[in-house]
Protein backbone atom coordinates (compact mmCIF):
# COMPACT_ATOMS: atom_id res chain seq x y z
CA UNK A 1 0.00 0.00 0.00
CA UNK A 2 1.39 3.39 -0.96
CA UNK A 3 1.97 6.07 1.68
CA UNK A 4 -0.82 8.42 0.53
CA UNK A 5 -3.27 5.50 0.38
CA UNK A 6 -2.47 4.38 3.91
CA UNK A 7 -2.76 7.93 5.19
CA UNK A 8 -6.08 8.37 3.42
CA UNK A 9 -7.51 5.14 4.85
CA UNK A 10 -6.33 6.11 8.33
CA UNK A 11 -7.93 9.56 8.22
CA UNK A 12 -11.15 8.35 6.62
CA UNK A 13 -11.49 5.65 9.28
CA UNK A 14 -11.17 8.40 11.89
CA UNK A 15 -13.80 10.46 10.10
CA UNK A 16 -16.18 7.49 10.00
CA UNK A 17 -15.51 6.71 13.66
CA UNK A 18 -16.17 10.27 14.74
CA UNK A 19 -19.53 10.30 12.93
CA UNK A 20 -20.52 7.12 14.72
CA UNK A 21 -19.25 8.48 18.00
CA UNK A 22 -21.36 11.62 17.78
CA UNK A 23 -24.46 9.73 16.67
CA UNK A 24 -24.40 6.93 19.20
CA UNK A 25 -22.60 8.00 22.36
CA UNK A 26 -24.96 8.91 25.16
CA UNK A 27 -22.20 10.02 27.52
CA UNK A 28 -21.35 13.52 26.30
CA UNK A 29 -17.96 13.85 27.96
CA UNK A 30 -16.83 10.44 26.73
CA UNK A 31 -17.99 11.40 23.25
CA UNK A 32 -15.88 14.57 23.44
CA UNK A 33 -12.80 12.73 24.70
CA UNK A 34 -13.07 10.01 22.06
CA UNK A 35 -13.69 12.54 19.29
CA UNK A 36 -10.72 14.55 20.50
CA UNK A 37 -8.46 11.49 20.24
CA UNK A 38 -9.83 10.68 16.79
CA UNK A 39 -9.23 14.25 15.65
CA UNK A 40 -5.66 14.42 16.95
CA UNK A 41 -4.86 10.87 15.88
CA UNK A 42 -6.21 11.22 12.35
CA UNK A 43 -3.35 13.51 11.31
CA UNK A 44 -1.05 12.81 14.27
CA UNK A 45 -1.49 16.26 15.75
CA UNK A 46 0.68 16.68 18.81
CA UNK A 47 -1.55 18.92 20.91
CA UNK A 48 -4.79 20.82 20.95
CA UNK A 49 -8.10 21.42 22.66
CA UNK A 50 -11.87 21.35 22.19
CA UNK A 51 -13.97 24.08 23.79
CA UNK A 52 -17.72 24.52 24.12
CA UNK A 53 -19.21 27.97 23.76
CA UNK A 54 -22.23 28.98 25.78
CA UNK A 55 -24.15 32.04 24.63
CA UNK A 56 -25.42 32.42 28.18
CA UNK A 57 -22.60 34.56 29.56
CA UNK A 58 -20.55 34.19 26.36
CA UNK A 59 -18.42 31.57 28.05
CA UNK A 60 -15.87 29.38 26.36
CA UNK A 61 -15.01 26.24 28.31
CA UNK A 62 -12.39 23.75 27.23
CA UNK A 63 -13.71 20.21 27.55
CA UNK A 64 -10.60 18.38 26.38
CA UNK A 65 -7.02 19.65 26.21
CA UNK A 66 -3.74 17.91 25.49
CA UNK A 67 -0.19 19.14 25.61
CA UNK A 68 -1.03 22.78 26.34
CA UNK A 69 0.40 22.84 29.86
CA UNK A 70 -1.10 23.19 33.30
CA UNK A 71 -1.34 26.99 33.06
CA UNK A 72 -3.60 26.88 30.01
CA UNK A 73 -6.81 28.84 30.82
CA UNK A 74 -9.61 26.31 30.43
CA UNK A 75 -12.35 28.89 30.72
CA UNK A 76 -12.74 32.36 29.31
CA UNK A 77 -15.34 34.70 27.89
CA UNK A 78 -15.74 35.60 24.25
CA UNK A 79 -16.31 39.15 23.14
CA UNK A 80 -19.44 39.55 20.93
CA UNK A 81 -17.17 41.01 18.24
CA UNK A 82 -15.11 37.79 18.28
CA UNK A 83 -18.28 35.73 18.03
CA UNK A 84 -19.15 37.63 14.85
CA UNK A 85 -15.65 37.00 13.50
CA UNK A 86 -16.03 33.28 14.15
CA UNK A 87 -19.42 33.22 12.50
CA UNK A 88 -18.08 34.99 9.44
CA UNK A 89 -15.21 32.47 9.25
CA UNK A 90 -17.92 29.83 8.80
CA UNK A 91 -15.93 26.84 10.09
CA UNK A 92 -12.91 27.59 7.93
CA UNK A 93 -9.75 27.08 9.96
CA UNK A 94 -8.35 30.37 11.22
CA UNK A 95 -4.58 30.76 10.97
CA UNK A 96 -2.64 31.90 14.02
CA UNK A 97 -1.81 35.21 12.32
CA UNK A 98 -5.54 35.94 11.86
CA UNK A 99 -6.40 34.74 15.37
CA UNK A 100 -4.12 37.39 16.86
CA UNK A 101 -6.69 39.98 15.79
CA UNK A 102 -9.34 38.45 18.06
CA UNK A 103 -9.92 40.04 21.45
CA UNK A 104 -10.27 36.79 23.41
CA UNK A 105 -7.03 35.52 21.94
CA UNK A 106 -4.87 38.01 23.87
CA UNK A 107 -5.22 35.77 26.91
CA UNK A 108 -4.04 32.73 24.97
CA UNK A 109 -1.39 34.25 22.75
CA UNK A 110 1.72 33.57 24.90
CA UNK A 111 0.83 29.96 25.63
CA UNK A 112 -0.41 29.28 22.12
CA UNK A 113 2.77 30.61 20.58
CA UNK A 114 4.88 28.64 23.04
CA UNK A 115 3.00 25.42 22.38
CA UNK A 116 2.84 25.88 18.63
CA UNK A 117 -0.92 26.08 18.03
CA UNK A 118 -1.38 26.46 14.28
CA UNK A 119 -5.12 26.41 13.62
CA UNK A 120 -8.31 27.54 15.31
CA UNK A 121 -11.53 26.09 13.89
CA UNK A 122 -14.86 27.61 14.94
CA UNK A 123 -17.63 25.04 15.28
CA UNK A 124 -20.80 26.49 13.81
CA UNK A 125 -24.11 24.64 13.64
CA UNK A 126 -27.27 26.27 12.28
CA UNK A 127 -25.53 29.66 12.21
CA UNK A 128 -24.71 29.35 15.88
CA UNK A 129 -21.23 29.25 17.39
CA UNK A 130 -21.13 26.14 19.57
CA UNK A 131 -17.41 25.94 20.26
CA UNK A 132 -13.97 25.87 18.77
CA UNK A 133 -11.07 23.54 18.18
CA UNK A 134 -7.42 24.51 18.62
CA UNK A 135 -4.84 22.37 16.87
CA UNK A 136 -1.08 22.32 17.26
CA UNK A 137 1.65 21.07 14.96
CA UNK A 138 1.62 17.67 13.31
CA UNK A 139 4.04 15.00 14.50
CA UNK A 140 5.51 14.99 10.98
CA UNK A 141 6.43 18.66 11.32
CA UNK A 142 4.76 19.35 7.98
CA UNK A 143 2.34 22.26 7.72
CA UNK A 144 -1.40 21.58 7.37
CA UNK A 145 -2.14 21.31 3.65
CA UNK A 146 -5.55 21.92 2.07
CA UNK A 147 -6.57 18.23 2.38
CA UNK A 148 -5.61 18.25 6.07
CA UNK A 149 -7.68 21.38 6.60
CA UNK A 150 -10.68 19.82 4.89
CA UNK A 151 -10.37 16.74 7.11
CA UNK A 152 -10.09 18.62 10.41
CA UNK A 153 -12.89 20.92 9.32
CA UNK A 154 -15.17 17.92 8.62
CA UNK A 155 -14.29 16.33 11.95
CA UNK A 156 -14.84 19.59 13.81
CA UNK A 157 -18.25 19.84 12.14
CA UNK A 158 -19.18 16.40 13.54
CA UNK A 159 -18.02 17.36 17.03
CA UNK A 160 -19.94 20.64 16.72
CA UNK A 161 -23.12 18.68 15.96
CA UNK A 162 -22.49 16.60 19.07
CA UNK A 163 -22.13 19.76 21.17
CA UNK A 164 -25.20 21.29 19.54
CA UNK A 165 -27.26 18.18 20.34
CA UNK A 166 -26.05 18.32 23.93
CA UNK A 167 -26.99 22.02 24.14
CA UNK A 168 -30.46 21.22 22.79
CA UNK A 169 -30.86 18.43 25.30
CA UNK A 170 -29.79 20.72 28.16
CA UNK A 171 -32.19 23.39 26.95
CA UNK A 172 -34.99 20.81 26.85
CA UNK A 173 -34.13 19.66 30.36
CA UNK A 174 -34.07 23.30 31.54
CA UNK A 175 -37.46 23.94 29.93
CA UNK A 176 -38.87 20.73 31.40
CA UNK A 177 -37.68 21.81 34.84
CA UNK A 178 -39.19 25.25 34.30
CA UNK A 179 -42.51 23.64 33.29
CA UNK A 180 -42.41 21.35 36.29
CA UNK A 181 -41.97 24.36 38.59
CA UNK A 182 -44.75 26.26 36.84
CA UNK A 183 -47.02 23.25 37.15
CA UNK A 184 -46.18 22.98 40.84
CA UNK A 185 -46.98 26.67 41.34
CA UNK A 186 -50.26 26.28 39.45
CA UNK A 187 -51.10 23.22 41.50
CA UNK A 188 -50.51 25.16 44.72
CA UNK A 189 -52.56 28.08 43.41
CA UNK A 190 -55.34 25.66 42.51
CA UNK A 191 -55.16 24.07 45.96
CA UNK A 192 -55.33 27.50 47.62
CA UNK A 193 -58.30 28.46 45.43
CA UNK A 194 -60.09 25.24 46.33
CA UNK A 195 -59.49 25.84 50.03
CA UNK A 196 -60.79 29.41 49.68
CA UNK A 197 -63.92 28.02 48.05
CA UNK A 198 -64.31 25.52 50.86
CA UNK A 199 -63.98 28.32 53.39
CA UNK A 200 -66.58 30.35 51.48
CA UNK A 201 -68.98 27.39 51.46
CA UNK A 202 -68.49 26.81 55.17
CA UNK A 203 -68.83 30.50 55.96
CA UNK A 204 -72.40 30.37 54.71
CA UNK A 205 -73.30 27.66 57.21
CA UNK A 206 -72.49 28.90 60.70
CA UNK A 207 -73.35 25.54 62.31
CA UNK A 208 -71.05 23.46 60.16
CA UNK A 209 -68.02 25.68 60.11
CA UNK A 210 -65.03 23.84 58.72
CA UNK A 211 -67.18 20.97 57.39
CA UNK A 212 -65.90 21.09 53.79
CA UNK A 213 -62.29 21.27 54.91
CA UNK A 214 -62.80 18.30 57.25
CA UNK A 215 -64.56 16.26 54.53
CA UNK A 216 -61.59 16.99 52.28
CA UNK A 217 -59.22 15.77 55.00
CA UNK A 218 -61.24 12.63 55.80
CA UNK A 219 -61.50 11.81 52.09
CA UNK A 220 -57.72 12.21 51.83
CA UNK A 221 -57.13 9.96 54.86
CA UNK A 222 -59.41 7.24 53.46
CA UNK A 223 -57.69 7.38 50.05
CA UNK A 224 -54.27 7.28 51.71
CA UNK A 225 -55.33 4.14 53.56
CA UNK A 226 -56.20 2.63 50.17
CA UNK A 227 -52.60 3.26 49.02
CA UNK A 228 -53.66 5.58 46.24
CA UNK A 229 -51.08 7.66 44.39
CA UNK A 230 -50.38 11.17 45.70
CA UNK A 231 -52.08 12.68 42.67
CA UNK A 232 -55.28 10.69 43.17
CA UNK A 233 -55.24 11.47 46.90
CA UNK A 234 -55.04 15.18 46.07
CA UNK A 235 -57.94 14.73 43.67
CA UNK A 236 -60.21 13.10 46.23
CA UNK A 237 -59.26 15.75 48.81
CA UNK A 238 -60.28 18.47 46.35
CA UNK A 239 -63.55 16.62 45.73
CA UNK A 240 -64.12 16.65 49.49
CA UNK A 241 -63.36 20.36 49.79
CA UNK A 242 -65.82 21.20 47.01
CA UNK A 243 -68.55 18.61 47.54
CA UNK A 244 -71.00 21.16 49.00
CA UNK A 245 -70.25 23.99 46.56
CA UNK A 246 -73.89 23.78 45.42
CA UNK A 247 -74.95 25.03 48.85
CA UNK A 248 -73.77 28.50 47.83
CA UNK A 249 -77.07 28.84 45.94
CA UNK A 250 -79.27 27.62 48.82
CA UNK A 251 -80.98 30.23 51.00
CA UNK A 252 -78.96 30.97 54.12
CA UNK A 253 -82.06 30.64 56.37
CA UNK A 254 -82.57 27.06 55.15
CA UNK A 255 -78.98 26.10 55.75
CA UNK A 256 -78.87 27.82 59.13
CA UNK A 257 -82.34 26.73 60.31
CA UNK A 258 -82.06 25.87 64.04
CA UNK A 259 -84.81 23.24 63.75
CA UNK A 260 -85.60 20.50 61.28
CA UNK A 261 -86.46 22.01 57.89
CA UNK A 262 -89.82 21.28 56.21
CA UNK A 263 -90.35 19.28 53.01
CA UNK A 264 -90.17 22.29 50.70
CA UNK A 265 -87.00 23.54 52.31
CA UNK A 266 -85.61 20.03 52.23
CA UNK A 267 -86.31 19.77 48.50
CA UNK A 268 -84.49 23.07 48.01
CA UNK A 269 -81.52 21.89 50.05
CA UNK A 270 -81.43 18.57 48.22
CA UNK A 271 -80.78 20.36 44.95
CA UNK A 272 -77.27 21.29 46.09
CA UNK A 273 -75.52 18.14 44.70
CA UNK A 274 -76.85 18.73 41.17
CA UNK A 275 -76.17 22.47 41.40
CA UNK A 276 -72.65 21.75 42.64
CA UNK A 277 -72.11 19.48 39.65
CA UNK A 278 -73.21 22.25 37.28
CA UNK A 279 -70.86 24.72 38.96
CA UNK A 280 -67.86 22.39 38.88
CA UNK A 281 -68.36 20.83 35.45
CA UNK A 282 -67.04 23.72 33.29
CA UNK A 283 -63.85 24.01 35.37
CA UNK A 284 -60.75 22.24 34.03
CA UNK A 285 -59.75 20.42 37.19
CA UNK A 286 -56.35 18.75 37.18
CA UNK A 287 -58.12 15.71 38.69
CA UNK A 288 -60.96 13.67 37.25
CA UNK A 289 -64.40 13.14 38.73
CA UNK A 290 -64.46 16.17 41.06
CA UNK A 291 -67.88 17.27 39.68
CA UNK A 292 -69.21 13.69 40.01
CA UNK A 293 -68.22 13.61 43.67
CA UNK A 294 -70.29 16.75 44.25
CA UNK A 295 -73.27 15.32 42.38
CA UNK A 296 -73.36 11.89 43.98
CA UNK A 297 -72.10 12.35 47.51
CA UNK A 298 -75.62 11.75 48.87
CA UNK A 299 -76.14 8.51 46.98
CA UNK A 300 -76.27 5.23 48.95
CA UNK A 301 -75.18 1.72 47.99
CA UNK A 302 -78.74 0.44 48.58
CA UNK A 303 -80.17 2.97 46.07
CA UNK A 304 -82.02 5.05 48.69
CA UNK A 305 -79.91 8.15 48.24
CA UNK A 306 -80.38 11.21 46.07
CA UNK A 307 -80.43 12.93 43.56
CA UNK A 308 -80.65 9.90 41.22
CA UNK A 309 -81.12 6.94 43.55
CA UNK A 310 -78.06 5.19 42.10
CA UNK A 311 -76.97 1.88 43.57
CA UNK A 312 -73.52 0.46 44.38
CA UNK A 313 -71.73 0.03 41.03
CA UNK A 314 -73.51 3.01 39.49
CA UNK A 315 -72.03 5.39 42.04
CA UNK A 316 -68.62 6.85 41.07
CA UNK A 317 -65.98 5.59 43.49
CA UNK A 318 -64.82 9.07 44.43
CA UNK A 319 -68.41 9.93 45.43
CA UNK A 320 -68.50 6.90 47.73
CA UNK A 321 -65.40 8.16 49.54
CA UNK A 322 -66.73 11.70 49.88
CA UNK A 323 -70.12 10.34 51.01
CA UNK A 324 -68.50 8.40 53.85
CA UNK A 325 -66.31 11.36 54.82
CA UNK A 326 -69.35 13.67 54.72
CA UNK A 327 -71.51 11.42 56.92
CA UNK A 328 -68.65 10.72 59.31
CA UNK A 329 -68.11 14.45 59.83
CA UNK A 330 -71.85 15.05 60.22
CA UNK A 331 -71.99 12.40 62.96
CA UNK A 332 -68.89 13.60 64.79
CA UNK A 333 -69.68 17.35 64.90
CA UNK A 334 -72.43 19.36 66.55
CA UNK A 335 -75.33 20.33 64.28
CA UNK A 336 -78.09 22.89 65.01
CA UNK A 337 -80.65 20.13 65.40
CA UNK A 338 -78.43 17.34 66.61
CA UNK A 339 -75.52 17.13 69.07
CA UNK A 340 -72.34 15.35 68.21
CA UNK A 341 -72.80 11.61 68.65
CA UNK A 342 -70.56 9.65 71.00
CA UNK A 343 -67.74 7.65 69.45
CA UNK A 344 -69.31 4.24 70.19
CA UNK A 345 -72.53 5.25 68.41
CA UNK A 346 -70.61 6.51 65.38
CA UNK A 347 -68.67 3.26 65.09
CA UNK A 348 -71.88 1.26 65.49
CA UNK A 349 -73.50 3.37 62.78
CA UNK A 350 -70.60 2.73 60.43
CA UNK A 351 -70.86 -0.99 61.09
CA UNK A 352 -74.65 -1.06 60.69
CA UNK A 353 -74.60 0.91 57.44
CA UNK A 354 -71.60 -0.77 55.89
CA UNK A 355 -72.84 -2.31 52.64
CA UNK A 356 -76.10 -0.30 52.77
CA UNK A 357 -75.07 3.32 52.84
CA UNK A 358 -71.29 3.03 52.75
CA UNK A 359 -68.86 0.88 50.75
CA UNK A 360 -67.52 -1.73 53.22
CA UNK A 361 -63.90 -1.42 52.09
CA UNK A 362 -64.05 2.31 52.68
CA UNK A 363 -65.45 1.84 56.19
CA UNK A 364 -62.56 -0.57 56.73
CA UNK A 365 -60.08 2.01 55.43
CA UNK A 366 -61.51 4.72 57.70
CA UNK A 367 -61.46 2.46 60.75
CA UNK A 368 -57.97 1.16 59.97
CA UNK A 369 -56.74 4.75 59.69
CA UNK A 370 -58.12 5.61 63.13
CA UNK A 371 -56.88 2.37 64.69
CA UNK A 372 -53.35 2.79 63.33
CA UNK A 373 -53.22 6.24 64.93
CA UNK A 374 -54.54 4.98 68.25
CA UNK A 375 -52.17 2.01 68.33
CA UNK A 376 -49.23 4.16 67.26
CA UNK A 377 -48.45 2.15 64.11
CA UNK A 378 -48.88 5.40 62.18
CA UNK A 379 -47.12 8.64 63.13
CA UNK A 380 -49.95 10.60 61.57
CA UNK A 381 -52.10 12.53 64.04
CA UNK A 382 -54.74 13.74 61.59
CA UNK A 383 -57.74 11.97 63.16
CA UNK A 384 -56.78 13.29 66.61
CA UNK A 385 -56.55 16.82 65.20
CA UNK A 386 -59.90 16.55 63.41
CA UNK A 387 -61.90 14.77 66.11
CA UNK A 388 -60.16 16.06 69.20
CA UNK A 389 -57.92 13.98 71.41
CA UNK A 390 -60.54 13.22 74.08
CA UNK A 391 -63.09 11.99 71.57
CA UNK A 392 -60.57 9.96 69.67
CA UNK A 393 -59.12 8.34 72.78
CA UNK A 394 -62.46 7.26 74.26
CA UNK A 395 -61.83 4.05 76.19
CA UNK A 396 -64.05 1.86 74.02
CA UNK A 397 -62.68 3.12 70.70
CA UNK A 398 -59.88 0.59 70.09
CA UNK A 399 -61.90 -2.59 70.87
CA UNK A 400 -64.83 -1.24 68.86
CA UNK A 401 -62.66 -0.50 65.83
CA UNK A 402 -61.13 -3.98 66.10
CA UNK A 403 -64.61 -5.50 66.29
CA UNK A 404 -65.80 -3.62 63.27
CA UNK A 405 -62.67 -4.55 61.31
CA UNK A 406 -63.19 -8.23 62.17
CA UNK A 407 -66.86 -8.05 61.29
CA UNK A 408 -66.88 -6.19 57.99
CA UNK A 409 -66.60 -8.31 54.91
CA UNK A 410 -64.53 -5.82 52.96
CA UNK A 411 -64.74 -5.94 49.24
CA UNK A 412 -61.60 -7.50 47.77
CA UNK A 413 -59.11 -5.64 45.64
CA UNK A 414 -60.61 -6.95 42.42
CA UNK A 415 -63.92 -5.31 43.17
CA UNK A 416 -62.08 -2.16 44.17
CA UNK A 417 -60.43 -1.93 40.78
CA UNK A 418 -63.67 -2.67 38.99
CA UNK A 419 -65.37 0.11 40.90
CA UNK A 420 -62.95 2.84 39.73
CA UNK B 1 -9.02 -2.90 33.04
CA UNK B 2 -6.10 -4.28 35.02
CA UNK B 3 -2.82 -2.67 33.99
CA UNK B 4 -0.63 -5.06 35.95
CA UNK B 5 -0.06 -7.20 32.86
CA UNK B 6 0.39 -4.17 30.62
CA UNK B 7 3.28 -2.40 32.31
CA UNK B 8 6.45 -3.80 33.83
CA UNK B 9 9.62 -2.19 35.09
CA UNK B 10 13.08 -3.27 33.94
CA UNK B 11 15.54 -1.09 35.82
CA UNK B 12 14.99 2.46 34.67
CA UNK B 13 13.00 1.27 31.69
CA UNK B 14 9.22 0.93 31.78
CA UNK B 15 7.86 -1.57 29.27
CA UNK B 16 4.31 -0.95 28.21
CA UNK B 17 2.32 -3.55 26.27
CA UNK B 18 -0.07 -1.80 23.94
CA UNK B 19 -2.64 -4.43 23.14
CA UNK B 20 -6.21 -3.85 21.84
CA UNK B 21 -6.94 -1.34 24.63
CA UNK B 22 -4.71 1.21 22.92
CA UNK B 23 -7.34 1.75 20.24
CA UNK B 24 -10.17 2.50 22.65
CA UNK B 25 -10.92 5.25 25.09
CA UNK B 26 -9.70 2.82 27.78
CA UNK B 27 -6.25 3.39 26.30
CA UNK B 28 -6.16 6.67 28.23
CA UNK B 29 -5.30 4.57 31.24
CA UNK B 30 -2.20 3.27 29.46
CA UNK B 31 -1.25 6.89 28.77
CA UNK B 32 -1.80 7.80 32.42
CA UNK B 33 0.26 4.84 33.56
CA UNK B 34 3.07 5.90 31.25
CA UNK B 35 2.91 9.45 32.58
CA UNK B 36 3.13 8.09 36.15
CA UNK B 37 6.19 6.02 35.23
CA UNK B 38 7.81 9.04 33.59
CA UNK B 39 7.01 11.17 36.64
CA UNK B 40 8.54 8.54 38.92
CA UNK B 41 11.84 8.82 37.07
CA UNK B 42 11.90 6.23 34.29
CA UNK B 43 14.51 7.35 31.79
CA UNK B 44 13.22 5.14 29.02
CA UNK B 45 9.79 4.03 27.96
CA UNK B 46 9.40 1.07 25.62
CA UNK B 47 6.03 0.48 24.05
CA UNK B 48 5.63 -3.08 22.83
CA UNK B 49 3.21 -3.82 20.01
CA UNK B 50 3.65 -7.58 20.41
CA UNK B 51 -0.12 -8.16 20.68
CA UNK B 52 -1.24 -5.28 18.48
CA UNK B 53 -2.17 -5.83 14.85
CA UNK B 54 -3.41 -2.37 13.96
CA UNK B 55 -3.33 1.10 15.51
CA UNK B 56 -6.23 3.44 14.83
CA UNK B 57 -6.52 7.21 15.34
CA UNK B 58 -7.33 6.85 19.05
CA UNK B 59 -4.21 4.72 19.46
CA UNK B 60 -2.10 7.29 17.58
CA UNK B 61 -3.47 10.07 19.78
CA UNK B 62 -2.69 8.14 22.95
CA UNK B 63 0.85 7.42 21.74
CA UNK B 64 1.27 11.13 20.98
CA UNK B 65 0.20 11.85 24.55
CA UNK B 66 2.91 9.47 25.78
CA UNK B 67 5.49 11.08 23.49
CA UNK B 68 4.46 14.57 24.66
CA UNK B 69 4.79 13.61 28.33
CA UNK B 70 8.13 11.93 27.67
CA UNK B 71 9.56 14.90 25.78
CA UNK B 72 8.74 17.24 28.68
CA UNK B 73 10.74 14.94 30.98
CA UNK B 74 13.54 14.09 28.55
CA UNK B 75 12.46 10.46 28.63
CA UNK B 76 13.32 8.36 25.61
CA UNK B 77 10.43 6.55 23.91
CA UNK B 78 11.02 3.40 21.87
CA UNK B 79 8.54 1.29 19.94
CA UNK B 80 9.22 -2.45 19.74
CA UNK B 81 7.68 -5.55 18.15
CA UNK B 82 6.07 -3.35 15.53
CA UNK B 83 4.65 -5.10 12.45
CA UNK B 84 5.26 -3.67 8.99
CA UNK B 85 1.86 -2.00 8.62
CA UNK B 86 2.11 -0.21 11.93
CA UNK B 87 5.71 0.76 11.26
CA UNK B 88 4.68 2.20 7.92
CA UNK B 89 1.83 4.14 9.51
CA UNK B 90 4.10 5.55 12.23
CA UNK B 91 6.53 6.66 9.59
CA UNK B 92 3.85 8.20 7.40
CA UNK B 93 2.34 10.16 10.29
CA UNK B 94 5.70 11.29 11.64
CA UNK B 95 5.70 9.43 14.94
CA UNK B 96 9.13 8.03 14.17
CA UNK B 97 10.50 11.57 14.41
CA UNK B 98 9.77 11.36 18.15
CA UNK B 99 10.12 7.67 18.96
CA UNK B 100 12.53 5.20 17.43
CA UNK B 101 11.34 1.76 16.29
CA UNK B 102 13.57 -1.01 17.58
CA UNK B 103 13.45 -4.67 16.70
CA UNK B 104 12.52 -6.24 20.04
CA UNK B 105 12.72 -5.80 23.78
CA UNK B 106 16.04 -7.59 23.90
Amino acid sequence: MSEPQQKLIHTFSALADIGQEVAHKYNFHEMIRTSFHLLLGSLAIMRGGIARYSRLGNELNFLAVRGLGDDFPVSTSIDPADELEFLSAGMSPIELSQAKMLIFFQQYQPIVEKKGIELIIPMIVHDELVGLVMLGEKASGEPFNSADRAIVQAMARHIGVGIYQRNLMMELERKAEQNRRMYEEMRLTYADTVKSFAAAIDYKDKYTEGHSVRVGKYSELIARQLDWSDERIEGVAVAGYLHDVGKLTVERNIINSPQRIDAKESAELNKHPAVGYEILLPIHHPYTDVPLAAKYHHERLDGRGYPDGLSDNEIPYIAKIVALADSFDAMTTNRPYKARRPANEVVEDLQRNSGKQFAPELVTALCEGMLSELEGTSKDRSFRKLLGREYMEASEMVPMLKDILNGINATGPLTLIASH
Amino acid sequence: MNLENHVRLDGNTAVVYANEYLNKIMGERIERECRDRIASGCSRLMVSFRDTEIVNSIGISILLGVIDAASDADTEVLFTDVNDDIAHLFETLGLTRHAQIVASLN
